[in-house]
């Protein structure tokens, strides 16, 4: 047992990886959900808004992280949906576009009624990261001169009364990096005070939780609390409870907890290896 | 040992090329497997006696007006018979091809877990060449166009290419000195005069520092220590103690302390404040372990998208 542990191919790991996540998959486990402080924070900050309140949605990610952040990019748009708000879609990575266009996509499939211009808008991707929210924060017009149709903001019904972010009720970023959550927080939320929140990568969360609730009103970390998040809005909306593609995080939790578990018996046996081998004087 | 792993390693690849090809010939026995089916949707638009633009009937729409189809993708198990039959929904070659092309780069970019090999390096190279040409177009298109020349040219970008672009402002001088920082920028890429390009580095380099370090300064240093100080005895909304909120409170100020202990190498770390740098490093222990439990279940959730999108779009097994 020793000696086949201490000399196994590391292929075999990733093969058992491989069917610890595929497993679930096919069978379609689905477990059930607890909603976190964490994630009922996000949630009331935009459930208790008045409807139709303005929300900039800021899609700072690439297909890269399209597995973990994607579940909860659309939840934020089904959410902001429901309640009738006004959003505003824009990107600070060049990649980010194609990731608005997918919430676009179900905004136009799922909510018909919705028009654009009206209840939805969306901003091209600019270059400059921080740069481009210090401007937005002063000048929408000076950074966006045009909508991603090529429109005027003075022509669209719902920008042209808009003169900045400061007249939002609401940030909301989905975060991979950076540009991302931190310099939303450093140069929107905490110069401006604007209400913010952040869906964020795995990798980023520990660095995001010191922001709240100050600064930050609220942070989605990774797809645990993307489906905490699905979890709470189906508890009010049970259109959005009903619908399949709304379950994206939590269908995604299944494999996590198949893997998790997998990788909690891995690292008991590489210590157990590291332990038997230091008895047998080999470490 | 190179026997044995040449064994382990043919024996994981005919595992994962018997498991694929079962399930790929059952699936495209069952289902439409690796096809992708679409619905048309005819659009068009009417000018009103106003001279405004107005969405109109398709099917009654003149060549003085503008129309176009729109295409969406039906999911496998909401494509019926009857569709097909009628013509409402029809294969599409197209988004097949790139579905196929998605799934083989995918296997490809796996296949690096088994070890390096060709087929990995061809479909990494394809995505930074196709990522690369992707951020070049939209930075074009996107940022140089209308941020830039429709700022100098604004009527030529106008009636070029952007018709809802605001002329009103006309023709604004200060963008010359961004579109001449560009240019000195360019020289670098010229065999004299290269040394023209340091001075928007420069400026670049300066106006970053200077816009992070308020951002960092307001943010992280002052927003942060402030956020620190918090009372040790916590009460609720009606006045009583707050027992759990004053331990997160006594956790977090002996975390902070103890944490810049440890990096406070200026006094030898005995006594006091060895013992103080020693709780410092079990916080910062429990801070690493969160970040890589936080980690590996991002990692997770990207391998459960990819398997998703292998067993649902292309292989239509779920």
């Amino acid at each position: 047992m020793y000696n086949t542990l201490k000399n196994l191919d590391r292929r075999w790991i990733f093969l058992s990886m491989l069917l610890a996540v595929s497993i679930p998959i096919l069978a379609k486990l689905v477990f059930p959900e607890e909603v976190s402080t964490q994630s009922k924070m996000v949630f009331d900050a935009i459930e208790d808004l008045p409807d139709g309140s303005n929300i900039l949605l800021s899609y700072d990610f690439d297909p890269a992280s399209q597995g973990e952040l994607l579940p909860m990019a659309q939840a934020f748009t089904r959410h902001c949906c429901a309640k009738g708000h006004k959003q505003y879609y824009m990107a600070l990575w060049p990649l980010g576009t194609p990731m608005v266009d997918l919430s676009v996509d179900t905004i136009k499939d799922e909510y018909p009624d919705m028009v654009y211009g009206e209840n939805y808008v969306k901003f091209d991707y600019k270059a400059g990261g921080e740069a481009v929210i210090r401007m937005i924060t002063q000048d929408l017009r000076g950074m966006f001169p045009l909508d991603s149709k090529g429109m005027s903001l003075d022509k669209i019904p719902m920008t042209k009364n808009i003169k900045n972010i400061q007249d939002m009720d609401l940030i909301i970023n989905v975060s991979a990096g950076d540009p991302g959550t931190k310099q939303w927080v450093q140069f929107a939320a905490t110069p401006f005070g604007i209400t913010t929140v952040s869906g964020c990568t795995g990798v980023q969360a520990p660095q995001m939780y010191p922001y709240i609730p100050e600064q930050l009103a609220g942070v989605l970390g990774a797809i645990k609390a993307a489906a905490e998040y699905e979890a709470a809005i189906d508890e009010v909306y049970p259109a959005i409870a009903a619908n399949k593609k709304a379950q994206e995080a939590k269908r995604r939790m299944g494999p996590q907890l198949v893997a998790h578990s997998l990788m909690i018996v891995l690292i008991l046996l590489g210590n157990w290896v590291f332990f038997e081998g230091r008895k047998r004087g080999e470490a | 040992m190179s026997n044995v792993k040449q064994q382990s390693n043919g024996l994981i690849w005919a595992v994962i090329f018997v498991v694929g090809a079962i399930m790929l010939v059952w699936s495209m026995s069952t289902s439409r497997t690796g096809q992708v089916w679409i619905t048309a949707e005819q659009h068009a638009f009417a000018q009103n006696a106003d001279g405004d633009w107005a969405p109109t009937d398709p099917s009654s729409a003149t060549s003085n007006d503008i129309s176009w189809t729109t295409y969406s993708s039906v999911v496998d198990n909401e494509l019926t018979d009857e569709m097909i039959e009628s013509g409402d929904a029809t294969m599409s070659w197209s988004r097949t091809i790139g579905l196929w092309l998605a799934a083989i780069f995918t296997l490809f970019i796996l296949s690096f877990l088994v070890g390096d090999n060709p087929a990995y390096k061809f479909a990494e190279a394809m995505v930074v060449g196709t990522s690369a040409g992707y951020v070049m177009v939209i930075g074009i298109w996107d940022i140089f166009i209308p941020n830039l020349v429709g700022r100098l040219a604004p009527h030529l970008i106008q009636n070029w290419t952007l018709p809802g672009l605001d002329t009103s402002m006309g023709t604004q001088l200060l963008y010359i000195i961004p579109a001449i920082l560009i240019l000195m920028l360019l020289m670098q890429l010229m065999p004299t005069g290269a040394w023209l390009s340091r001075w928007p580095i420069a400026f670049f380099i300066g106006i970053t520092a200077g816009y992070r370090m308020i951002g960092y300064v307001e943010a992280d240093l002052v927003a942060q220590i402030k956020a620190a100080i918090i009372p040790l005895y916590q009460t609720g909304a009606d006045g009583t103690f707050a027992f759990w909120a004053t331990m997160n409170a006594c956790i977090l100020t002996i975390a902070t302390l103890s944490t810049m202990v440890y990096f406070f190498f200026s006094v030898e770390h005995k006594g006091l404040v060895g013992k103080s740098a020693r709780v410092g490093i079990w916080f910062l222990m429990i801070t690493f372990g969160a970040s890589f439990g936080y980690t590996v279940m991002g990692r997770i959730a990207l391998l459960a998208q990819r398997l998703e999108f292998l067993f649902g779009d292309w292989l239509h097994l779920i």
